[in-house]
C-alpha cells in the first residue's frame, strides 16, 4: 500500500454556475478539510451541498476557482485518473447489477490494472471489512438487500485505497434502524481507515452524529458556520444555523454530554441493619431530593430501592420490596441515559462510578429542567443548577 | 366456389394464376385439407425455397442490425438525432413491405437483392428503437457510480451500458427476425424466391403446399427466436439471479 | 415479366393516378385514373377498418382483462410472437382455397393479423400500471370494471395504442394481397398486371405506401389526443 492514505481537500472561492442558471449553484466557496477526518456538508435541499462535493472528483466541472486535493488541483488532473483516487458513495448506491458483488468491488481495481489474483484478495478483504459473508461476494446486487448493497457500495469505494472518500447521503435510502447500524459501522471504520471524507446530509442528526467538522451551508453553497459538532450545537453563529439545527438543539446537545456532566441528586441511603428510624429521619428532613430511600450493602454498591413496607419493620432488610431498576454509569451518554429512564418508566435510576459505588440519582426531572433552562441553549458549560426541593 | 387447386383465379387473373394438376395423389383433394401422401412424396421440393429464404433474412437482419446498432450508438452520444432518427426508421417501417418491393423496382429491379434491401430497412427501425430504449433505461445512478470511479465514456459504454441494454436489444431482435421470416414469403412477388413460391404462384400450389411451407416459415421463426432467447439467457446471467 | 423498370416509370404512375392511362399491355384501353384509385382506396380502408374492428372488438376486452387479473400472460405475449410469425401469404392463399374468397371470408382472416399486437399490448399496458394506483382506485370503491376504464386503461394507453397502430399496419399491408382471395383493394394494380400494367404496379405500390402513413400518421394524433397531459412528461 502507498504510504499516504488520505488528502487534504481545499476549496479555494470555488464557484459552479450551471448553464441558464440565474445564480450559481455554488458560489465561491472556500474550505478546507484537513486530511483524515470526516467533514458533513449540510444543508437545506438545494443548498449545492452535491454540486460542491462533485467539484472534488469533477463529476462537476468548476466554473471558477480552483479545488485542491493533498497539494494539487483537480483541474490539472484527467478526470478519469482523479476518479480512481477517489472514493465515491451516492445514495442509489449504482452497484452494477451486471456484475457480481465481488467484481462490482473490483471494479476500480480492475481499471487500474491490478493483477486478478490480487483484485480477488481485495474484494475478500473489503467484504470481511465491511462485514458481508465472503460467500456473497459470487451474488448479483439484485440478490442483496438495501443495507447490504450499500455495504458493497462502501465497499467498493475503498477498494483502491482512495485518498479521499464522496458520500452523498450514502444511507438517506435506508430504514432508521439499518442506517444506524451501517453509520456506526462506518465510523467504527473510520477509525481504522482514516480516510479524508466528504459527507453530504441534511439531516442534522446525522451530521453531528458522523462529523468531525460540520459545515452547515445556504442557497448558493455558502457556508454559515465550519465547526465541531459541539461548537454547532453550542453556539450556532447566526440564526439560520440556529434554526437549521432546530429547536430541539438542546435535546441534541445530550448526545454530546455524559452523566457526570451534570449535578445528580443525593439519595437517602440506608445500609442493611441498620435502624428504620435513622432511614426515617433521613426522608423527613426538608432537604431530601429524592422521596425512597437507596439500599446500598457495605462498598455503597446499590442494592435496591426501600418500600414503605420495608421500613415498616424495626431494621432495614437486607432484600429490599421494590427492585433496583436501570442502573447507570457516570459515563454514559446523556441522550442513552435519558432513553433508559423513559423506557422503564421510572423517575429515578441511581448512578454509579467506575468501582460500582453509588455517584448520585439520575431523574427525569433533572433532565427536563436542564432542557428548559437558559443554559441549554446558551451556556458553554453543560451543567445545571440543582433544583430545589 | 370453384376449384380449389386454383387461387382465386379469374377473379384477379393476371398471369400469376394458372390452374394446376396435382396428378393422381390425391384425387379427393376437394375434400382434404392436406394431402399426405404428396407431401410425402413431395417433401424434398421444399428445399430449395427454404435455402433461397434463408438467403434473403439472414443478409437482411445481418445488415438491419449494423446499420440499426450504429444508427443508435450515434444517436445516444448524439442526443438531439433520437427523434428524427426514430422518425425516419419510422416510415420504413410503416411503408408495407409489398408496397415497398414494388417502390423500389425502378432502383433496384427484380430479385432478392430487392428483398434484402427492403427486410434490412423494415428491421431498423425495430433494432434501433430497442436499442436505444434500452441505453436510455441504464439507471442514471449507474451511470453516474461509473463515472464517478473513473471510468471513461467508452468504457462506461462498452462497460456498462450496452450489456445491460443486451435484453432489450435482444427482444428487437426477436421482433425482428420473427416478421422477417414471415414478411420474406412476399418476396415471391419480386421473383425473389423463398418459402412464398410454395404458397403461391408456382405450377404447384394448393392448400397441402401452402401449409408444408407455412409450418416450415413458422418454425423457421420459432427456432431463429430460440436461438436468441439462448444467446440472451447465456449474456445476461445477472438477469436469471435476480428472479431465483 | 417485368425487369428493370426506368426511373421515369414513377412519373407515369404519379400520372395514371391522377387521369386513366393507355396501358402497355391492354393494346389501347385506358385504365386507371382518380376515380378508380379513389374507388380502389376506399375498398382498401373498408376491408382494413372491417378487420381492425373484429379484431378490436375480440382482442381489447379480452388483453384488458387479462392484463387487470394479471392472469394469461402465457397466452397474451405468446400469441402475440407467435403472431409475428404467421405468414400473411399462406393466410390468405389458405382462405382462398379452403374457406373461399370475397369480403366475409377475408375480413375475419385479416383479423387474426391484428389480435396478436392488440392482446399483447393491451396486457402489457394494463399489467404495467403501477399497483399502487390500482390498490388505491379499489380503496376508493370503484368497480373492477371502473378501475379498467378510468385508471388502467388511460394509464396504459400510449402502450394499447401501439399495439392497435400495429394492428392497423399489419391489416392494412395485407389487404394489399386480398385480391388473391377476391377482395378489391388496392392490391389490384399492383396484382393485376395484365390490366393495368408498370404504372399500375408502380401506383399501387405508392398509394398503398401513403395510406399506410396517413393511418399510422392519425393514429398517432389520435395517440397523444388521447395520452393525458400528466403522462406525456416524463417522455417530452
Ligand atoms: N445538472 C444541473 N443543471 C442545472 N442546475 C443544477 C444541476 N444540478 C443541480 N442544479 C441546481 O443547483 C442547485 C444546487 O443543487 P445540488 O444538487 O447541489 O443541491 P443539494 O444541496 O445537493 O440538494 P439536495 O439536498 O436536494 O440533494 C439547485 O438549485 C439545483 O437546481
Ligand atoms: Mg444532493
Amino acid at each position: 500500500m502507498s504510504e499516504q492514505t488520505a488528502s487534504s481537500v481545499r476549496y479555494e472561492e470555488a464557484t459552479k454556475r450551471y448553464p441558464g442558471a440565474s445564480s450559481p449553484a455554488v458560489d465561491e466557496l472556500t474550505l478546507e478539510v484537513p486530511a483524515g477526518e470526516i467533514c458533513v456538508l449540510v444543508g437545506p435541499s438545494g443548498c449545492g451541498k452535491t454540486t460542491a462535493m462533485r467539484m472534488v472528483n469533477r463529476t462537476v466541472e468548476i466554473s471558477a476557482g480552483d479545488v485542491l486535493v493533498g497539494d494539487r488541483s483537480v483541474r490539472d488532473r484527467e478526470p478519469a485518473q482523479l476518479r480512481r483516487e477517489i472514493g465515491y458513495v451516492i445514495q442509489q448506491i449504482g452497484l452494477f447489477p451486471h456484475r457480481t458483488i465481488s467484481e462490482n468491488i473490483g471494479a476500480v481495481p480492475q481499471l487500474l490494472g491490478w493483477k486478478k489474483e490480487r483484485i480477488r484478495r481485495r474484494s475478500g478483504e473489503l467484504l470481511e471489512l465491511i462485514g458481508l459473508d465472503p460467500e456473497l461476494g459470487d451474488r448479483y446486487p439484485s440478490q442483496l438487500s438495501g443495507g447490504q448493497q450499500q455495504r458493497v457500495g462502501v465497499a467498493r469505494a475503498l477498494a483502491a485505497d482512495p485518498l479521499v472518500m464522496l458520500m452523498d447521503e450514502p444511507f438517506g435510502a435506508i430504514d432508521p434502524i439499518n442506517r444506524e447500524r451501517l453509520q456506526n459501522e462506518f465510523l467504527r471504520l473510520q477509525a481504522e481507515i482514516r480516510k479524508t471524507v466528504l459527507f453530504v446530509t441534511h439531516d442534522i442528526d446525522e451530521a453531528i452524529k458522523m462529523g468531525d467538522r460540520i459545515a452547515v451551508m445556504r442557497e448558493g453553497g455558502r457556508v454559515e458556520q465550519y465547526a465541531t459538532p459541539a461548537e454547532l450545537l453550542m453556539a450556532p453563529a447566526n440564526e439560520f444555523v440556529e434554526d437549521f439545527v432546530g429547536a430541539d438543539r438542546a435535546l441534541k446537545r445530550l448526545a454530546l454530554m455524559r452523566v457526570a456532566d451534570i449535578d445528580l441528586w443525593e439519595a437517602p441511603l440506608a445500609f442493611v441493619g441498620q435502624a428504620t428510624g435513622e432511614v426515617r429521619a433521613k426522608l423527613d428532613s426538608p432537604a431530601v431530593e429524592v422521596p425512597f430511600p437507596l439500599l446500598v450493602d457495605g462498598e455503597r454498591r446499590p442494592l435496591g430501592w426501600l418500600s414503605e413496607r420495608d421500613l415498616a419493620a424495626d431494621v432495614v432488610p437486607g432484600r429490599p420490596d421494590s427492585p433496583l431498576g436501570p442502573v447507570l454509569e457516570l459515563d454514559d451518554v446523556m441522550r442513552d441515559a435519558l432513553a433508559d429512564l423513559l423506557q422503564h418508566e421510572t423517575q429515578y435510576a441511581p448512578v454509579i462510578d467506575r468501582g460500582g459505588r453509588i455517584a448520585g440519582v439520575l431523574s427525569v426531572e433533572i433532565i427536563s429542567e436542564f432542557l428548559g433552562s437558559p443554559e441549554a441553549k446558551s451556556d458553554e458549560h453543560p451543567a445545571v443548577e440543582r433544583p430545589h426541593g | 366456389m370453384g376449384n380449389p387447386f386454383v387461387l382465386a383465379a379469374g377473379e384477379v387473373g393476371g398471369d400469376f394464376f394458372k390452374e394446376r394438376d396435382v396428378g393422381d395423389l390425391c384425387q379427393a383433394q376437394t375434400q382434404h385439407v392436406f394431402c399426405f401422401d404428396w407431401a410425402r412424396e413431395n417433401i424434398d421440393r421444399f428445399e430449395a425455397p427454404t435455402v433461397q429464404h434463408l438467403e434473403i433474412v439472414i443478409p437482411a437482419l445481418v445488415i438491419g442490425f449494423v446499420v440499426a446498432f450504429a444508427l443508435a450508438l450515434l444517436a445516444h452520444r448524439t442526443r438531439w438525432l433520437q427523434p428524427p432518427l426514430l422518425a425516419a426508421t419510422g416510415i420504413l417501417y410503416t411503408i408495407p413491405s409489398i408496397a415497398f418491393f414494388f417502390l423500389l423496382l425502378p432502383l433496384t429491379g427484380l430479385g432478392r437483392d430487392t428483398a434484402i434491401i427492403v427486410l434490412s430497412a423494415y428491421t431498423l427501425q425495430i433494432i434501433y428503437r430497442n436499442t436505444i430504449l434500452g441505453l436510455n433505461n441504464v439507471p442514471a445512478a449507474v451511470k453516474d457510480a461509473a463515472r464517478g470511479m473513473g471510468l471513461t465514456p467508452r468504457q462506461i459504454l462498452w462497460k456498462v451500458e450496452l450489456p445491460l441494454a443486451i435484453p432489450e436489444i435482444i427482444a428487437g431482435l426477436r421482433v425482428a427476425v420473427v416478421s422477417t421470416i414471415a414478411i420474406a414469403t412476399l418476396a415471391v412477388l419480386i421473383s425473389a424466391g423463398g418459402l412464398g413460391t410454395e404458397m403461391y404462384g408456382s405450377n404447384l400450389t394448393f392448400p397441402t403446399s401452402i401449409i408444408i411451407a407455412g409450418a416450415i416459415v413458422m418454425l423457421m421463426a420459432l427456432a431463429f427466436d430460440a436461438i436468441l432467447l439462448l444467446v440472451q439467457r447465456l449474456t445476461t446471467p445477472w438477469r436469471r439471479a435476480a428472479r431465483a | 415479366m417485368i425487369g428493370h423498370l426506368p426511373l421515369a416509370s414513377f412519373t407515369g404512375a404519379i400520372e395514371f393516378i391522377f387521369s386513366p392511362q393507355e396501358s402497355n399491355v391492354t393494346g389501347g384501353k385506358k385504365v386507371g385514373g382518380f376515380d378508380k384509385s379513389m374507388e380502389l382506396l376506399i375498398k382498401h380502408l373498408e376491408v382494413t377498418v372491417l378487420a381492425l374492428a373484429i379484431a378490436l372488438v375480440i382482442a381489447l376486452p379480452l388483453g384488458l382483462y387479462l392484463g387487470h387479473r394479471g392472469k394469461g400472460e402465457q397466452l397474451a405475449v405468446g400469441l402475440g410472437n407467435a403472431g409475428r410469425a404467421i405468414p400473411e401469404l399462406a393466410v390468405i392463399a389458405l382462405v382462398a382455397v379452403l374457406i373461399g374468397v370475397g369480403l366475409p371470408n377475408v375480413a375475419p382472416v385479416l383479423a387474426i393479423l391484428g389480435i396478436p399486437p392488440i392482446l399483447n399490448n393491451a396486457y402489457v399496458g394494463v399489467s404495467q400500471v403501477d399497483r399502487a394506483a390500482v390498490d388505491a382506485a379499489r380503496g376508493i370503491g370503484m368497480s373492477e370494471t371502473a378501475i379498467i376504464r378510468k385508471v388502467e386503461l388511460p394509464i396504459a394507453i400510449p402502450t394499447v395504442m401501439g399495439g392497435i397502430r400495429s394492428a392497423a399496419i399489419a391489416i392494412l399491408a395485407t389487404a394489399t394481397i386480398a385480391p388473391l382471395a377476391g377482395v378489391e383493394s388496392l392490391g389490384d394494380f399492383i396484382l393485376n398486371r395484365n390490366v393495368y400494367g408498370e404504372n399500375g404496379l408502380l401506383a399501387g405500390a405508392i398509394l398503398v405506401a401513403l395510406l399506410a402513413l396517413a393511418i399510422e400518421g392519425s393514429l398517432a394524433l389520435l395517440q397523444r389526443r388521447l395520452t393525458s397531459d400528466g403522462l406525456k412528461v416524463k417522455t417530452a
